[in-house]
């Protein structure tokens, strides 16, 4: 079996995956839990000065009978003292030793960030996240995103911790930002050992439509959210892979978004992260999760004949690149197998109605498709010459390898939009006719 | 007589009850969302009525149960009793593409009774006319679904429409001769009475050709649709047939349509003659309301029964008992049903049975049920429409598309043209009349609806059921044997 250990800018873990700092890591309790599931590391649910929360705080979208596609919650930082928290961090790192037991922190002045930090490193915490991301509450006084948005601010606040700091200082990023990069070269700036990312996104999930008021409801209002679970993950990977791509952005990722087994921690890992973080996951299902988390993990890096996770990281990084750089001359068209395909037509009209028209329905000749072979029951085939390799077909088929994308060759060169700009400007090349 | 109710009225309840319970909305939600919404569907094609099943499905996934109700009774005005009687495993649900793929079709009867339940309880909007009342009237001779589904199609297209039937009720089969658990009668009364509500007259009880004579109706009428439907069941010619305790099996299942279930008389030993869906209703009955042994007897083998396969599987589950290959000599019994005696039977040579001489034997029973089929009305058609041009088999002569026999004016559907189909295949019969007689009567003619699953469709669609209906198991036969495509 693969060696999932890690060591995250010297945090260290028996396996990439760490509970993220959220309700799953509230308490001593659940740390406990957690760790007796697998989990390689737990960050501390913020601690700071204890608020007030609201009731209720949750919101779910979903799909198609399918729960919490999307989350979002109105849930503030710990409403514990802050005595209790790392009174409990103590007890877990103490009884845990080969985990990672991370604090994570919010607070505000110099002074304040400087007693925080020596305080976490006295409970015997492996490092402390900085909360610069929860985009509700906590930023309408000056805390979390509102930090989070500034570059500059992170690296004052950041300078003021790093001059306290013991132990690894992971900085934990926002999304609601137009450039990740920015926020994250501004902690490399001040010394940061590591980022996180991302944090939640600003949302609102659903409007109930009977008292015309979104969810979580809370006495006639509700309030903007962060969102999270399974839908961010997309969003939370184009993050992480914008730092890790970064050359200015030279320290350990730790990935958050949309986790919730071995397949979407591969892919973080893959495009930068050393470690992930899990939260959503862990509040629809729980903490056994994490089983098959490592047993995935483990089978698919010995399939890749990687010995270790380490090997895995970054290995797709490279691979994401920018658009103007993409061979134009590539070419890859959708190919249909009939002796899959069940007749459901999902293709025929996403492409004639949603795409490039290059799918027709034709007689069927001596291939019946559906039960019973519907005699005369038109099937779908590929319109060759119109078909612009989109994808959107094969996407939106039900039947697994029935459309498949096939590369063409094309018998052209490689040739990049900026090669094809260069070509031009030299009168190497005629321009490509405009599609009809 | 030996017959005599045999359960309290709480025992009889309970075993009548629906077989297939209600969805709950979650269970609605959770099969609707199953659907992948395939354009131009194949179940579409596969209903005779064309309803736009994934357009309904989606309705109901996305919460609109009333618009759901609404997509199924524009396409056919019985989607209620379709919902719970049509045999959907060789209809809709037979060509579900699921079953090419995981083998588990939607169920689409059981999510279209979700939806038409809902409507009947919060009521529907839009299937009423919103033409001008044209002025012409229509007569309809007999309430059945055939009937019904030509005078709703014939209203919404403005023309007046009058129903004669002969019974109390209207409603056909549906109100009188559906196994209860199945569908109670209350279904197709609610049904008959959506129908009136959209501006038919229901004239029950007046039994044409007795009350009223054909040809005041003719004056009376601009045109006239014949959904009579079919007669008597046949008669088994074996001597005994006349005691009192030798029943037809549309009589029997008349009786619980008509008295409380826990009144009904059955016999404690009943055998069943044939072995087609109503024999199957018939059995399954008459051991659900107390029979110790209910028996079929079909002279024929398991593999040639008329009966859907589900059919089968219900009666078998219900207890009731087999003998194939053999069929009845005599019933024996002074003055009642004692037994019945059968005969072996074995292939004729010419694709029939035959009886195997020597091999009778005796089955003790106390009710015989006869289920043979129903018998052609052509004396009574005859007799309405005199040189009304029949087929040779019975059944009247029609148009395909515009339901017109050979007399003037005189449209049919239903059994009395089909010789004895499904519910649903008498209301589209009834909704092609009423465009028929539409198109004679205005000189335009009706087409669609276009279902909105199939907006946009080039090329070749494969169209609606309402144009070209499919069986699936036939088709499955015609590819076995190599006749692939069309």
């Amino acid at each position: 079996m693969a060696d999932l250990s890690i060591n995250l800018a010297g945090i260290k873990s028996p396996n990439p995956f760490w509970v993220a700092s959220a309700p799953p890591s509230n308490t001593a309790y659940q740390c406990h839990r957690a760790f007796e599931a697998g989990w390689g590391g737990v960050v501390w649910k913020t601690i700071g000065d204890p608020i007030v929360n609201v009731s209720s705080r949750y919101s779910s979208h979903d799909i198609g009978g399918m729960r919490m596609v999307g989350f979002n919650n109105i849930e503030l930082i710990s409403d514990r003292s802050i005595d209790v928290n790392f009174k409990e961090i103590r007890e877990c790192a103490d009884r845990w030793p080969d985990r990672a037991v991370i604090a994570s922190l919010m607070t505000d002045t110099r002074e304040n960030w400087h007693d925080m930090m020596k305080r976490a490193a006295d409970a015997g915490a492996a490092g402390v996240e900085l909360n610069f991301g929860c985009p509700h509450g906590m930023c309408e006084r000056g805390m979390g995103s509102a930090v989070g948005q500034n570059p500059d601010v992170i690296e004052t606040i950041v300078g003021w911790v790093m001059e306290a700091a013991e132990i690894p200082v992971i900085v934990k990023l926002t999304p609601n930002i137009t450039d990740i990069t920015q926020p994250a070269r501004a902690a490399v700036r001040a010394g940061a050992d590591a980022i996180s990312m991302i944090n939640t996104i600003n949302s609102v999930t659903q409007v109930n439509l009977d008292r015309l008021c979104p969810e979580p409801y809370v006495d006639g209002k509700s309030a903007h959210g962060g969102y999270c679970g399974p839908a961010v993950k997309p969003i939370a990977l184009n993050m992480c892979h914008s730092c890790a791509a970064d050359p200015e952005v030279n320290i350990p990722i730790s990935g958050i978004g949309g986790i919730g087994n071995w397949k979407d921690a591969a892919e973080f890992i893959a495009l930068g992260a050393t470690s992930v973080q899990v939260c959503t996951a862990i509040m629809h299902y729980g903490f056994r999760i994490v089983e098959d988390m490592i047993d995935g993990l483990s089978e698919y890096l010995d399939g890749k004949g990687m010995a270790s996770v380490n090997d895995l990281v970054g290995k797709a990084v490279q691979s994401v690149d920018r658009w103007e750089v993409l061979n134009l001359n590539y070419k890859r068209i959708a190919s249909i197998d009939y002796d899959k395909c069940i007749g459901c037509n999902l293709c025929y009209i996403a492409c004639e109605d949603g795409a490039h028209q290059a799918i027709a329905l034709t007689d069927p000749g001596e291939r019946g498709l559906g039960p019973g072979r519907l005699p005369g029951k038109p099937i779908p085939e590929i319109k060759e010459v119109e078909c612009v390799g989109c994808n959107l077909c094969s996407i939106v088929c039900p039947v697994d390898q029935c459309i498949t994308m096939v590369d063409i060759e094309t018998g052209r060169p490689a040739m990049s939009w900026k090669d094809y700009q260069d070509k031009l400007a030299k009168g190497e090349i005629d321009p490509i006719p405009a599609h009809p | 007589m030996t017959l005599k109710p045999r359960l309290d009225a709480a025992a009889a309840a309970a075993n009548m009850a629906e077989i297939e319970p209600a969805y709950s909305d979650q269970q609605a939600k959770v099969e609707a969302d199953r659907c992948l919404y395939c354009f131009d569907a194949p179940c579409i094609m596969a209903c005779p009525t064309g309803i736009d099943i994934p357009g309904f499905i989606k309705k109901i996934a996305n919460g609109n149960n009333t618009g759901a109700g609404r997509t199924i009774l524009s396409a056919n005005i019985l989607g209620a009793s379709c919902a719970r009687v049509c045999p959907t495993s060789v209809l809709c649900e037979g060509a579900c593409v699921l079953l090419d793929r995981d083998q588990k079709p939607i169920k689409i009867g059981r999510l279209q009774r979700y939806a038409t339940d809902h409507v009947y309880r919060k009521g529907v909007n839009g299937l009423n006319p919103s033409v001008p009342p044209s002025g012409k009237k229509v007569a309809l001779i007999g309430g059945g679904p055939s009937s019904l589904g030509c005078a709703a199609e014939l209203v919404r297209l403005g023309h007046e429409a009058v129903i004669f039937e002969k019974k109390p009720e209207a409603g056909g089969l549906n109100t009188y001769g559906i196994a209860y658990y199945k569908m109670p009668p209350q279904v197709s009364l609610e049904e008959v009475a959506l129908v009136k509500s959209l501006g038919v007259e229901f004239r029950c009880g007046v039994e044409v050709g007795k009350d009223i004579a054909m040809d005041e109706i003719l004056k009376e009428f601009d045109a006239v649709f014949v959904g009579i439907g079919l007669g008597h069941t046949h008669m088994l010619g074996v001597p005994g047939e006349e005691l009192p305790e030798v029943v037809e099996a549309l009589a029997f299942i008349e009786e619980f349509h008509t008295r409380p279930l826990h009144e009904v008389e059955v016999g404690r030993h009943v055998v069943v003659i044939g072995c087609g869906n109503t024999a199957i209703d018939a059995v399954t009955q008459a051991k659900r309301l107390g029979a110790d042994t209910a028996t079929i007897i079909y002279r024929r083998d398991e593999g040639d029964m008329p009966a859907y396969a589900y059919e089968y599987d219900i009666a078998k589950t219900d207890g009731c008992d087999f003998i194939f290959r053999a069929a009845p000599v005599k019933i024996l019994g002074d003055g009642a049903v004692s037994g019945i005696r059968l005969v072996r039977t074995r292939p004729n040579g010419k694709g029939g049975v035959g009886p195997q001489p020597g091999t009778e034997f005796d089955v003790p029973c106390d009710m015989v049920i006869k289920a043979l089929g129903q018998q052609k009305q052509g004396e009574l058609l005859e007799s309405l429409f005199p040189g009304i041009k029949l087929a040779a088999n019975g059944k009247i002569d029609v148009d395909e598309t515009t339901r017109q026999t050979s007399v003037d004016r005189v449209y049919a559907g239903g059994d009395a043209v089909n010789g004895g189909r499904e519910v649903v295949n008498a209301v589209a019969e009834g909704k092609k009349a009423a465009r028929g007689i539409h198109q004679a009567l205005s000189g335009e003619a009706v087409e669609g609806p276009v279902q909105p699953t199939r907006i946009g469709v080039t090329g070749k669609p494969m169209g609606s059921g309402f144009n070209n209906p499919v069986r699936v198991p036939e088709l499955e036969r015609a590819y076995a044997s190599g006749q692939k495509g069309s």
